[in-house]
């Protein structure tokens, strides 16, 4: 677990992160993320995550599990530009987070797509305009990208749904709009919080595979999950988090190195 | 499973909605208020714009007239003094007519002080001449004096210049105490509107937050309540301007020219002053929208 995805130790990448070893500043043309000694904690409140060093590379497919309360999604925040960390650094695309300009965050926010945990898919539009939500705010025009999202959304079965509003949407359907606006642009790094919380197992499994098509073609993506026998079954290199800290795999966890395929 | 499939969405017909909600239940409530303040800050304007006129009138008037207070010298009597005075003062270029008074207007003048005097004619009361001043090159009280004192008169030349002064003066008072109240008027339907943003700003707190997540610019979403607000204020203004140009057509109305009071003459083209008022409201709203949305937005 503790070995840098792009050091040249001559052993081949698996795509698995490095856990544990501290930045030392320099950065390759393989690695998208990049937690040196990070904490964050909300407020005057106790860290709630602490000491997280990692690197990711890019084109790589990772969970992220552990118990309720964790930290997996305040570190997903501090992936997608949410949040901040009260120590540490954040280096997304082979920049320092905090040094970046405050008017260059909203054009690295379009290069990361996220499927939020509660969605937060808008009540008030209709599955096609919540799937080009990105789009527009990109500054694309309609004729540019209305056959794109069309395409989309058959891709992940809402074809005859592109006109309903979210709240007329059941469960998987709403997982799967809000998969499709995270997508949409073609996002370099996709984030999923607990993508697959609201649906039956038969559904979790297409939403995976969505994400294992997407990775296909190129998004790096991580996936903060309590699902252990999705990942048991994807057999994807997993980050686990424990009170803050990233730790080894618990015995009875998944194995990270799990071959199941789903 | 929610709705039935509709065959009928077409993606080519498809047309991006807007980020918010067209509706919001609190913009009767918004509209009503800055409509309440725009109507008083055309009234405001229309009250200005009418005292302005009337101070001008009544200056314009005190300009074209001068009175001369004759003293009898020597073996003259008042009377030959007085006509004496206005025959020298219509001969002064810019003196369109000069009027010796009868002594029965200059008792008159002075009873209030002395009250019913019996015998006036043993008092020394002196003589008046009203003259009239040519409103194109009008003489001023320096020529009439010097005229006067040419030709040996005693007297006294008043052009009314401390009442014109004195009315300008309440003019100023007018049009500055209107300008404050607008600009108070303009302030409170500013905070109106930043209170209203803040309430919108938290009620779309879902839109702004996908909005600023999935990359939008401060300034985009800052524009969206900027023009629904400016949107709101402009039919808000429009329903004040309104209401307050039939205000100003009913006295027109009923008291013609003058409008209800000779104080405040109302004129048809005064009701003109409120078109911008809907185009105003707009700019302050929009303006109190965008600064207010810009830190909110900050703080997210």
């Amino acid at each position: 677990m503790s070995r840098n995805a792009n050091d040249d130790t001559g052993r081949p990448d698996t795509g698995r992160p490095d856990i544990g070893r501290p930045d030392t500043g320099d950065t390759t043309a393989g690695e998208i993320l990049r937690l040196s000694d990070v904490s964050m904690r909300y407020g005057r409140g106790p860290d709630v995550l602490s000491d997280i060093s990692l690197s990711l590379p890019r084109g790589s497919f990772h969970f992220i599990t552990g118990p309720s309360g964790a930290g997996k999604s305040s570190l997903l925040k501090l992936i997608y530009l949410a949040a901040q960390p009260s120590s540490g650094t954040v280096r997304l695309f082979g920049e320092d987070v905090a040094r970046m300009d405050a008017k260059d965050l909203p054009r690295t926010r379009r290069r990361i797509g996220v499927v939020f945990q509660d969605l937060l898919l808008l009540d008030h539009l209709s599955a096609f305009d919540n799937a080009a939500l990105p789009l527009r705010v990109a500054g694309h025009k309609p004729a540019e990208y209305r056959a794109d999202v069309t395409e989309l959304l058959a891709w992940v079965g809402l074809k005859n749904r592109m006109h309903a509003m979210p709240p007329t949407l059941a469960g998987g359907e709403k997982q799967r709009l809000a998969i499709a606006r995270a997508v949409v642009n073609r996002p370099e790094i996709l984030l999923a919080d607990e993508p697959t919380g609201n649906v039956d197992h038969e559904m979790a499994l297409r939403i995976y595979r969505l994400f294992v098509e997407l990775n296909r073609l190129g998004t790096t993506v991580i996936i903060a999950t309590h699902d252990q026998d999705l990942i048991a079954r994807a057999g994807r290199p997993v980050l686990y988090l424990d009170k803050g800290r990233l730790r080894p795999l618990p015995p009875q966890g998944p194995q990270a190195s799990g071959s199941a395929s789903v | 499973m929610g709705r039935p499939v509709s065959e009928s969405f077409d993606p080519a017909k498809w047309r991006p909605a807007a980020f918010l909600p067209e509706q919001d239940a609190r913009d009767p409530a918004l509209i009503f208020v800055i409509a309440v303040l725009c109507f008083l800050a055309c009234l405001t304007g229309l009250g200005v714009i009418a005292g302005d006129r009337a101070a001008h009138g009544w200056a314009g008037q005190l300009r074209g007239e001068a009175t001369v207070i004759v003293r009898a010298r020597g073996g003259e009597t008042p009377d030959a003094a007085a006509a004496r005075a206005a025959e020298v003062l219509a001969g002064v270029p810019g003196v369109a007519e000069a009027r010796a008074l009868e002594k029965e207007k200059a008792y008159e003048l002075i009873r209030p002080w002395l009250g019913d005097v019996t015998d006036l004619e043993d008092l020394p009361v002196p003589r008046l001449v009203a003259v009239t001043l040519d409103r194109g090159g009008p003489a001023t009280a320096g020529s009439l004096d010097r005229a006067l004192k040419g030709e040996g008169v005693d007297a006294v030349v008043d052009d009314h210049q401390v009442w014109i002064k004195d009315i300008r003066g309440a003019a100023s008072v007018v049009r500055a105490t209107g300008a404050a109240i607008f600009m108070l008027i303009a302030l409170a339907a500013a905070a109106m509107v930043a209170f209203a943003t803040r309430a919108g700003l938290a009620a779309r707190r879902d839109v702004v937050e996908v909005l600023h997540l999935t990359g939008a610019e401060d300034g985009q979403i800052a524009n969206l309540f900027e023009l629904r607000f400016a949107r709101v204020a402009a039919v808000a203004g429009a329903i004040g301007a309104l209401a307050a140009a039939m205000v100003g057509a009913t006295l027109r109305m009923i008291g013609g020219g003058e409008g209800i009071t000779p104080a405040l003459p109302v004129a048809w083209l005064d009701l003109a002053a409120v078109l911008p008022c809907p185009l105003i409201a707009a700019l302050v709203a929009a303006v109190a929208a965008r600064v207010t949305a810009r830190r909110l937005i900050r703080d997210l």
